[in-house]
């Protein structure tokens, strides 16, 4: 059962990652390991500029 | 395995493809099953993927799995970020695959299923695949630059800008065009119309739920759309079986040409996160469902190839669009083959996602075939009809009449047997009114997948909800490239507005963003009035162009991707690149040659307007055109289209002569090989997963 619901939810996040949801919580490690001396961006911030910045150019879609 | 054992194996995959291949191009007369045309791709595709990318990845790039990318390098946790490769693989297909690889083969099937299936083939192989890996590889190279950028730096300031400038003209005409599939596919269509409608707010309570509900659960709220989505797909038939509200959504082709712009535009201007985001996540859904869907009804079903391998049509006399095979197959089907849209991709995203330089050969390279794959497969679906069903559904009005008998009728006088009593036994089975001249690829492409979809599942029963199954799929996907891009146009024509006037390009400045999203939409709008408003089907004008801008961006990737292997002093592998080129620039500037030019005026855009302002000089229209004021304004639009295929067409050069003439100063050494590649960097991290 344990061991489904990992299963899932790695299966969930491939998923994601494949669509390309922006992933806030890899952004905050990201964030620590990196530049500790910086403070992140809110999840709200950082959501709305991910998203900004998918539709601002092409070379996320095509025909 | 061992050699000896991995030889074998390579040796059976090539000769099964090449025998596949052969039996499809030299049987006559019987019918073909589509299990040959799937082997002869898949077979092709598994041997040129292990010898021919491995070749441009060891020799021309010389691929170093140990050499640091730009996702390493630049971590930002945000665009650069070290991912598995089969997620990049995966992001790098769903950002790839459209409604091009299904339209394009579908219309270009009115040649037969041989012509189609060899591009498709061979163009992937040598040009597609290659173009896609190549300007990855380069992209990942230069820490992820875009085409425009490379184009500029690599070829120089002309060859940039020219870049620039066709890629905000190949969205107008993409853009236009796909939504004439879409009107195309929804007039009169009241169970068509609602289901889409449908969709727009569907995307909506997802935004809302994204925002403010459960941010950020995206699984969550996708799993609601895709509801929802079948949700609409029921409530359609609720409304077209219902006798007052049907006359309501069956609308006419100009009124759902102004809904799409109306949408288009509100696309534009409302919050991301309201209607394009979401909309984004439910389309890939889609997008990957609709492909593994229709791969294992094709796999179940198996279905015979009923249109001949070729038809009489490759003289250039057809009725879905006019023009000889060559150039005009190689035209039609640009997704699929070679799409210079992804180039775009290639240079976008992906190369900031790469864990490791040599995953560039399996995204790049096996994503295309993957897209190619999908083309073959709606070459499959449309040639599974019988040649008189299609072309009943993809000829103009203008060449079969507008009933049952007169489709019939001209049909047979094609050679095609066609019962009248069957085309509208199959409208009622799909749930329409009539199938007759829905042209534009995507009713007879639902007609296919419903046909195999049914076969494999439900009966003739389930024919109606399969059909607008798949018209709602390609709607949505379709709808989601239009919107998308018409943001991105926005903001491209906003970066060109800000030399006129500096405010202008403030993407933040309501009044700016309305004014130039407002023009954008004038710009394809434009087209896509035109297109639904031509008695000839709009798609005969516009789908060529489409090819043609989408060929001319392969040829820009393709220069810039020559440029760069010469620089790199490897130009004895520059035919890699060259030679897809070279083909690529003799298509376009035939194809636009003949389409400005040409005397048929079925064909060329100048002969037409000349028959159109002297049959309103005469006072004798043609059929479908009212008044002689009606006639003047198709002749303008014609020197229009002309114009702009003249325009893709001096690109073409413009692009090609900079390009020759960086090649032949770094080839004579007038000019030192300096590579852009940024400095090598060994890889430290184990980053990513």
């Amino acid at each position: 059962m344990r061991s489904a619901m990992r299963w899932a939810r790695r299966a969930a996040d491939v998923v994601r990652r494949v669509i390309g949801v922006p992933d806030y919580e890899r952004y905050l490690v990201h964030m620590r390991e990196r530049h500790p001396e910086c403070v992140p961006l809110s999840r709200d911030r950082f959501l709305a500029e991910r998203l900004a910045a998918r539709y601002e150019k092409p070379g996320a879609r095509c025909c | 395995m061992s050699k000896l054992g991995s030889a074998i194996v390579w040796t059976v995959i090539a000769l099964a493809g090449a025998g596949a291949l052969a039996w499809l191009a030299l049987s006559r007369g019987e019918t073909i099953n589509a299990a040959w045309l799937l082997t002869a791709a898949v077979c092709s595709y598994l041997v040129a993927y292990r010898f021919y990318s491995k070749l441009i990845a060891a020799k021309v790039f010389a691929l170093d799995a140990n050499r640091a990318t730009p996702a390493e390098v630049l971590n930002d946790g945000r665009d650069y970020v070290p991912t598995n490769r089969w997620i990049v693989f995966g992001h790098h297909f769903a950002a790839i695959a459209g409604p091009g690889p299904l339209v394009g083969p579908t219309l270009a099937a009115q040649f037969g299923f041989l012509p189609g299936a060899i591009w498709i083939i061979v163009g992937v192989v040598l040009g597609g695949a290659v173009q896609d890996f190549v300007i990855l590889a380069s992209s990942v190279r230069r820490n992820g630059k875009t085409l425009g950028q490379m184009a500029r730096e690599e070829i120089g300031p002309v060859g940039g800008f020219t870049a620039l400038v066709a890629v905000l003209g190949i969205m107008i005409v993409l853009i236009a065009v796909l939504g004439l599939v879409v009107v195309n596919a929804l007039r009169s269509s009241p169970w068509g119309t609602v289901t889409i409608g449908l969709t727009i707010p569907i995307a909506m309570v997802m935004g809302v739920y994204l925002r403010w509900i459960r941010p950020g659960r995206v699984l969550e709220a996708s799993a609601i759309g895709l509801v929802l989505l079948v949700v609409a797909l029921y409530a359609g038939r609720a409304v077209a079986e219902n006798a007052a509200l049907a006359p309501v959504f069956t609308l006419s082709g100009v009124t759902l040409a102004i809904a799409v712009m109306v949408y288009g535009y509100a696309a534009s201007v409302l919050p991301v996160w309201l209607l394009l985001a979401p909309r984004d996540y439910l389309s890939a859904f889609v997008k990957i469902g609709v492909v593994v869907a229709l791969a294992l009804g094709i796999l179940f079903v198996l279905p015979p190839l009923n249109m001949p391998a070729l038809t009489q049509f490759t003289d250039g006399t057809g009725p879905v669009f006019a023009g000889k095979v060559f150039p005009f197959a190689f035209i039609t089907i640009a997704c699929g083959a070679v799409s210079g849209f992804h180039a775009l991709i290639a240079s976008g995203t992906t190369p900031k996602l790469l864990e490791r330089e040599t995953d560039a050969r399996m995204v790049g390279y096996g994503g295309m075939l993957v897209e190619s794959l999908v083309a073959i497969m709606a070459l499959i679906a449309a040639c599974a009809l019988t040649p008189g069903v299609y072309f009943a559904i993809n000829a103009p009005a203008s060449a079969i009449g507008t009933t049952a008998a007169s489709a019939a009728a001209a049909v047979q006088q094609w050679g095609f047997a066609l019962d009248p009593a069957e085309m509208t036994r199959l409208a009622q089975q799909v749930g329409e009114k009539s199938l007759l001249s829905r042209t534009g690829g995507a009713p007879s492409l639902a007609v296919g997948m419903a046909h195999l979809f049914s076969r494999a599942l439900g009966g003739s029963s389930a024919m109606a909800l399969w059909y607008h199954f798949a018209i709602m799929f390609e709607a949505l996907f379709i709808l989601t490239t239009l919107d998308a891009g018409t943001r991105v146009g926005r903001f491209m024509l906003q970066d060109l507005a800000k030399h006129v006037w500096a405010p202008l390009g403030r993407v933040s400045w309501y009044p700016a963003v309305l004014i130039m999203s407002a023009i954008f939409v004038a710009m394809w709008g434009h087209f896509l009035y035109q297109g639904v408003i031509d008695p000839l089907g709009g798609i005969n004008s516009l789908w060529p162009l489409f090819g043609i801008s989408n060929q001319l961006l392969a040829a820009v990737a393709l220069c810039v991707g020559t440029t760069v292997i010469i620089k790199m002093g490897r130009a004895r592998y520059a035919a890699v690149t060259m030679a897809p080129l070279a083909w690529l620039v003799i298509v376009t500037m035939t194809a636009g040659w003949a389409k400005i030019f040409s005397s048929d005026p079925k064909l060329g855009f100048i002969a037409h307007a000349s028959v159109l302002r002297a049959a309103a000089a005469a006072g004798s229209l043609p059929a479908g055109v009212k008044t002689a004021g009606d006639a003047l304004r198709m002749a303008f639009n014609d020197y229009l289209d002309a114009a702009v295929a003249a325009f893709f067409m001096v690109s073409v050069v413009v692009i090609l002569a900079d390009s020759i003439r960086e090649w032949a100063a770094v080839l004579r050494g007038r000019k030192p090989a300096t590579s852009t590649e940024a400095p090598f960097q060994a890889r430290v991290a184990v980053a990513g997963d």
